[in-house]
């Protein structure tokens, strides 16, 4: 554990960068309670609000970089939803492009030094990937009424299996917000403690040199998983909003 | 040499946990592998697939990130 060593030497503390603080230095932390943690996703909303207006406001033919930017994101998700979900569900582009925004930009602004990662709290991927559940839920029984059951029963198996296929099918339906929400904050977690360890090793000063060439290759692989796990949780989302919209395999 | 066993076990739970990232490695480097394969054979297909290669690796990689959680909870939260 982080605190283990006392004759040993080396102190590892990995996980002191996710700890909740009260900005206006209170002790408890309740529902409403403002913290570093909301700091940073207020921040992330403002790059947001500043990448799209500074991108949208010129409306240039030929577009400046900022333009071309955010028209090439816009296009990106917008394709991804066509894509993955079909025609029908470009009505709810908006919440897509929303969520694909909000934990890119979580995440890259995590990876600042001294920042704090949103994305890394369990609650926030969990309320993130709870809010995608329901809307699935609700949009597919609003959709297709009793019908969206049939997605848990796959008429391409065999009859035999078919009921012990849609056992596992429903089990798997609810292991959903888990996985989706434990994908996103266990890979960004991870990732920032393992950054963590690797400066830790610099305590030993012969080592130090190589910690310092790891810490830089483990932050190109964060920037790089920045990106994909914003990328995939955007894209279970389509999955998921495709099984919605259309139930029948 | 103190301390007492359920520390131990704890400890001990926590490696074997990590086991499990290692899987979940096997697991994303065989869909990868495969995608490339595929993606080899025949070029001009792969473009369209690459949402379906990270689906696959995104699940693959789920279970993986489960065990890393589990060796979380043995460390902090037990």
């Amino acid at each position: 554990m982080a605190d283990a060593p006392e004759g040993g030497g080396l102190v590892f503390k990995p996980m002191d960068q996710f700890k909740l603080a009260d900005l206006f230095g209170g002790s408890e932390i309740g529902m409403l309670t403002i913290t570093n943690s909301t700091l940073w996703m207020a921040f992330s909303i403002v790059a947001i609000a500043l990448f799209m207006v500074a991108g949208t406001r010129g409306r240039a033919i030929v577009p400046s970089r900022v333009q071309s930017l955010a028209e090439m994101t816009y296009g990106f998700v917008y394709n991804m939803v066509i894509d993955v979900s079909g025609k029908d569900a470009a009505r709810y582009f908006p919440y897509i492009m929303t969520l694909f925004m909000f934990i890119l930009f979580a995440n890259f602004l995590a990876l600042i030094p001294m920042s704090f990662s949103p994305t890394s709290q369990f609650a926030v991927t969990g309320m993130l990937a709870i809010a995608v559940f329901v809307t699935v839920l609700v949009i597919g029984f609003a959709k297709n009424g009793l019908g969206f059951l049939s997605l848990f029963w796959i008429t391409s198996a065999p009859t035999v299996v078919r009921p012990i296929l849609a056992v596992i099918e429903f089990i798997l339906f609810w292991m959903r917000p888990v996985s989706h929400a434990v994908r996103l904050g266990g890979a960004i977690l991870a990732g920032h403690a393992l950054l963590k360890v690797f400066a830790g090793f610099a305590q030993i000063t012969v080592a130090a040199p190589l910690a310092l060439l790891g810490v830089v290759a483990i932050y190109a692989l964060e920037v790089l998983v920045a990106g994909i796990q914003a990328y995939v949780f955007t894209i279970l989302t389509c999955v998921y909003l495709k099984d919605a919209l259309h139930p029948h395999h | 040499m103190e301390g007492d066993i359920a520390q131990m076990g704890q400890f001990i739970g926590a490696g074997l946990a990590a086991i499990g990232s290692g899987a979940a490695a096997i697991g994303v480097g065989h869909v990868a592998g495969n995608f490339l394969a595929g993606a080899l054979r025949n070029p001009s297909a792969a473009g369209g697939q690459t949402a379906t290669l990270f689906i696959g690796i995104a699940f693959a990689e789920a279970l993986g990130i489960f065990a890393f959680l589990v060796a979380l909870l043995l460390m902090f939260a037990v």
